[in-house]
């Protein structure tokens, strides 16, 4: 019987959706909800593929783990997708990991639908993540300035002259 | 409803059925109703608890004459689902009693067999809460006394029983001690005389009870400055201290006692006699017997309310609410950390002390956690955020006293100290008061301080990095010789004096080839100018022949190579995953691979466990080769670090998740069959069936033959490990006795509780092979300091 059910983060979808997937939203959700894949967001650039491993394997056995790239620079830019065996060590990775620190940061994550290959790579114009370049503060760990505060700096420097 | 009436029905009959659909529409909708008030009722809400009850009271009135069945169903799950909202439940069911008799007396008789069904299906903890519902339905005058009297007596007789596991009887007397603080007061004042001797009998079945399981359950081997003590033994005390004060205490919300006008004229249910199911030596399991954990006392909480005592049944009562609490809520950690510091008896307790010794009670329990570690170290992080001025504070006291008492305490609960502490810390920028345990280096190194200091520091570099680990310590320099190495790999080719090694050339010429995209047969042609050291080069060549010096070659360059990151490495596998099949193709080159991995890469335990991890998966390593590498010769300067004990019980989990996967298979098969049987049984004789019929015969005996050959490979392993051990053990033992000396040193403590932890993390995989390892392994001949291990986890389940 299922009169009961408790709280449970790791069985609600978050907001976000890819907004490349292929297929029907019905069918994006269907593949999040019995998906192994985890989406790991802001990073730190300078976070390792090592210490990933370590925190999330807290959880269960990993199968793999695809470092997020920036396309143009090919080095990491702040977040990658985690690929367990089990469903539930997903589960309990969104349970206990999303929302506590690594490497002083607060690392969130989310379900996936799985990794396909090209995904590794920032969306942004510049290569990085689209969040990067819409940024307006200061964040050492993710490369300085985002692009957009870059680019004003850049016309207030020409407007001075 | 049949097809010819729907097509009559279609034309102005339309309004009928859509009403028709409506009306069960409507009803579902009731159902989910009443489902939802029911099991919201006690939430935090703007009215108080009693309208609330008052209130669902009524509208329950309202809807029993249509909705009994359901209401009754709704109630029985909350009573065993949610414990923590116990005393909101027995009083709603009180209020309706008062006003619907027949209700009533329905609803408990449906617990009566409910409570039977459980005890059946081996669910003891929900039967456990169940005894404690209806005994607390003995206050809200719903039963009768005298009912609850019958079932303490039908219980307390299963320790008469003959020729029963001490498990079975245990968890009997356990459901009557864990339910009497809620209803001691009216069974004393109405039945004083039965509730002797009741309790008569439970304290001579206590006075004779085996204690052995004790000694490797307890998380302390020792009861200073807290007494360990067996969960019946404290509960007994506990409950005698009670029975002194007069049955009376205040650790428990009764929100019936605002309804002690009404509930007084209620009529009360007598229940029929509770047949206890009998035991079934085959199919009966049982909860494994527990210590208490106890890590605090009155002087280390000096301000606020007082620290019950151990023996006060307070300190009972408030750590099963808090327990309560955190099974139900842990899936969610934020609503789980306000929920405990909003317990209801906050005012008379430390919380703040109780909350973290029952969460480390939970942490360390033995043989398991009670929940995954992670959880625990997650919810921690939430209570400090939502008490950043109280609860750090506590928890480092906490782990100050942990840290003093390491030298008593289990290993398996050092591992999961280190493992939370490593990873609190670096939630919180490794800030820690390092200096104060920087004494600890000047021991001997393999004592439990330095050990653990030793793994926080490794630990805490694999969640961090090397310099930042470093740079935590305020003043690194006296922790230098715990300081985990920078994680650099050696590749001995390159090392100062490669140029004397047999094979640095090839290695080079190698990593040229490796370098420029080669596939396997370039890398094999390269291998093949290795000569074969263990072999008069001017014999017949023999290709299947063990070739370490190829070995070391190959797996040193390539992995080299992979240096980058897991993944580069992960690669660098499957690329030539026919290569290392060709060259580790028998147990002793496997052993050889390892060695290797090992020497170039001893400074990366974390690398050392995730390339073991995927060798085995990929099957270029078995299980047996790793663990004989573990045991190995190579090994002996590492066997007392972490990492080997990782590798070792990861190696075991992939075993046993192995089994369990066929086992899984085979059960699925098996029910799928019987399924088809039943349907063709009902259906007419119909021979066509037969082909697939035999297809799944086939399948189940192809299933059933793959089960066989797993369990086999797993009783290897473990005989495997033990007898290691035995060896191992054995000649330590010898060589001290033989030279004088005593053989209890640091590195047989350490090693002695290796061995424990195996029985205890493996528990039901080890269990189901006693017989085995009793004919095999644990003779007679064993050296008694050894078996006596073996003869503790017996009576874990005797």
């Amino acid at each position: 019987m299922a009169t009961i059910s408790r709280v449970d983060r790791a069985q609600e979808l978050g907001s976000y959706r890819d907004q490349h997937y292929r297929g029907t939203i019905s069918q994006q959700e269907k593949r999040l909800k019995n998906s192994t894949t985890l989406y790991v967001g802001n990073l730190s650039f300078f976070t390792t593929e090592e210490q990933i491993y370590e925190l999330f394997s807290k959880c269960g056995d990993l199968k793999r783990i695809i470092m997020g790239l920036d396309k143009v620079r090919k080095t990491p830019c702040g977040f990658c997708f985690i690929e367990y065996y089990a469903r539930e060590d997903a589960s309990n990775a969104l349970r206990f990991i999303s929302g506590t620190r690594l490497d002083d940061r607060i690392i969130r994550t989310d379900w996936d639908a799985g990794f396909i290959e090209g995904r590794q790579f920032g969306r942004g114009k510049s290569g990085g993540q689209v969040r990067d370049e819409y940024r307006t503060d200061f964040d050492s760990d993710r490369g300085g300035y985002g692009k957009a505060a870059l680019r004003q700096l850049q016309t207030l420097d020409q407007n001075m002259f | 409803m049949s097809r010819r009436r729907r097509l009559e029905d279609d034309g102005d009959d339309d309004s009928r059925s859509q009403k028709r659909r409506r009306t069960t529409t409507d009803q579902n909708e009731i159902e989910e109703r009443l489902e939802s008030l029911i099991t919201r009722v006690g939430e935090k809400s703007t009215s108080s608890l009693e309208s609330n009850l008052e209130g669902l009271a009524v509208v329950l009135q309202a809807d029993l004459p249509n909705y009994k069945l359901k209401i009754i169903s709704i109630l029985r799950e909350c009573a065993v689902e949610l414990p923590e909202k116990l005393s909101v439940y027995t009083t709603l069911v009180g209020l309706i009693n008062v006003k619907n008799y027949g209700c009533g007396g329905d609803f408990v008789e449906d617990l009566w067999v409910h409570l039977r069904d459980l005890m059946k299906a081996n669910e003891w903890d929900k039967a456990r809460t169940l005894t404690r519902f209806l005994a607390d339905l003995v206050n809200c005058r719903v039963v009768d006394v005298s009912s609850i009297v019958v079932l303490y007596e039908a219980f307390a007789n299963v320790t008469l029983e003959e020729g029963i596991p001490q498990v079975r009887s245990d968890w009997f007397v356990y459901a009557i001690l864990s339910s009497l603080p809620w209803v001691g007061a009216e069974i004393s004042e109405k039945k004083d005389e039965e509730l002797q001797k009741i309790l008569n009998k439970i304290e001579s079945y206590l006075r004779t009870r085996k204690k052995d399981h004790v000694a490797m359950l307890r998380v302390w081997h020792s009861d200073s400055p807290h007494p360990q003590e067996d969960f019946l033994d404290c509960l007994w005390a506990q409950t005698v201290k009670l029975r002194q004060d007069d049955w009376t205490h205040q650790s428990l919300l009764r929100p019936y006692m605002a309804f002690d006008s009404v509930l007084c004229e209620a009529l009360q249910h007598t229940l029929p006699a509770f047949t206890v199911p009998p035991h079934s030596p085959d199919d009966s399991f049982y909860p494994l017997p527990r210590v208490v954990f106890r890590m605090f006392d009155y002087t280390d909480a000096p301000e606020g309310p007082t620290m019950p005592g151990h023996h006060s049944i307070e300190r009972y009562l408030v750590e099963e609410q808090l327990s309560c609490i955190i099974n139900a809520y842990i899936k969610d950690r934020k609503e789980c950390a306000i929920q405990l510091v909003s317990f209801h008896g906050k005012a008379k307790v430390p919380l703040n002390y109780m909350i973290v010794e029952v969460v480390f009670g939970q942490v360390f329990n033995l043989p398991q956690a009670v929940k995954q570690e992670v959880a625990y170290t997650a919810l921690l992080l939430e209570l400090c955020k939502l008490q950043p001025g109280s609860l750090p504070q506590v928890l480092a006291q906490a782990s100050e006293l942990l840290y003093e008492r390491l030298d008593t305490m289990n290993l398996n609960c050092i591992d999961r100290f280190v493992n939370w502490f490593s990873h609190h810390l670096s939630n919180f920028q490794f800030r820690w008061s390092w200096d104060e345990w920087a004494d600890c280096v000047s021991m001997d190194l393999e004592m439990p301080k330095p050990k653990f200091v030793q793994e926080v520091l490794v630990k805490s570099m694999r969640l961090s990095y090397h310099q930042r680990i470093v740079e935590s310590l305020t003043n690194p320099e006296p922790f230098t010789p715990l300081m985990p190495p920078k994680p650099v790999p050696v590749y001995k080719y390159n090392e100062e004096g490669a140029g004397s090694l047999p094979g640095t050339m090839i290695a080079h010429k190698l990593m040229e080839t490796i370098k420029a995209r080669a596939t396997t047969s370039e890398v094999t042609a390269v291998l093949d100018d290795v000569p074969n050291p263990t072999q008069d080069p001017d014999s017949m060549e023999d290709e299947s022949t063990f070739n370490p010096l190829k070995i070391d070659i190959f797996v040193q360059t390539l992995l080299f190579l992979g240096q980058k990151s897991f993944s580069h490495s992960f690669s660098a596998l499957a690329k030539f995953h026919d290569v290392f099949k060709v060259l580790a193709d028998s147990e002793e080159s496997q052993i050889h691979v390892l060695k290797m991995v090992r020497e170039l890469w001893c400074n990366h335990q974390q690398m050392i466990c995730v390339l073991i991890d995927k060798m085995l998966r990929t099957q270029i390593v078995s299980c047996p080769a790793v663990v004989n590498w573990l045991f190995s010769g190579s090994m002996s300067g590492d066997f007392t670090k972490h990492y080997v004990w990782e590798i070792l019980h990861a190696t075991l989990r992939k075993m046993s998740k192995h089994v369990g996967k066929i086992t899984a298979e085979l059960q699925e098969a098996r029910e799928k069959a019987q399924k088809k049987k039943k349907s063709m049984d009902s259906d007419d004789e119909d021979s066509e069936e037969s082909d697939s019929d035999s297809d799944a015969e086939s399948q189940i005996e192809r299933l059933q033959e793959a089960l066989e050959t797993a369990q086999s490979e797993q009783k290897n392993l473990f005989l495997i490990i033990f007898q290691r051990f035995i060896m191992i053990l054995t000649e330590h033992i010898v060589t001290n006795e033989n030279r004088g000396v005593t053989f209890h040193t640091p590195w047989y403590d350490y090693c002695i509780q290796r061995l424990e932890q195996i029985f205890l993390m493996h528990y039901s995989q080890v269990l189901a092979y006693t017989g085995t390892l009793e004919d095999l392994v644990f003779t007679g001949d064993t050296d008694p300091n050894i078996l006596k291990v073996f003869q503790q986890f017996r009576s874990l389940s005797s």
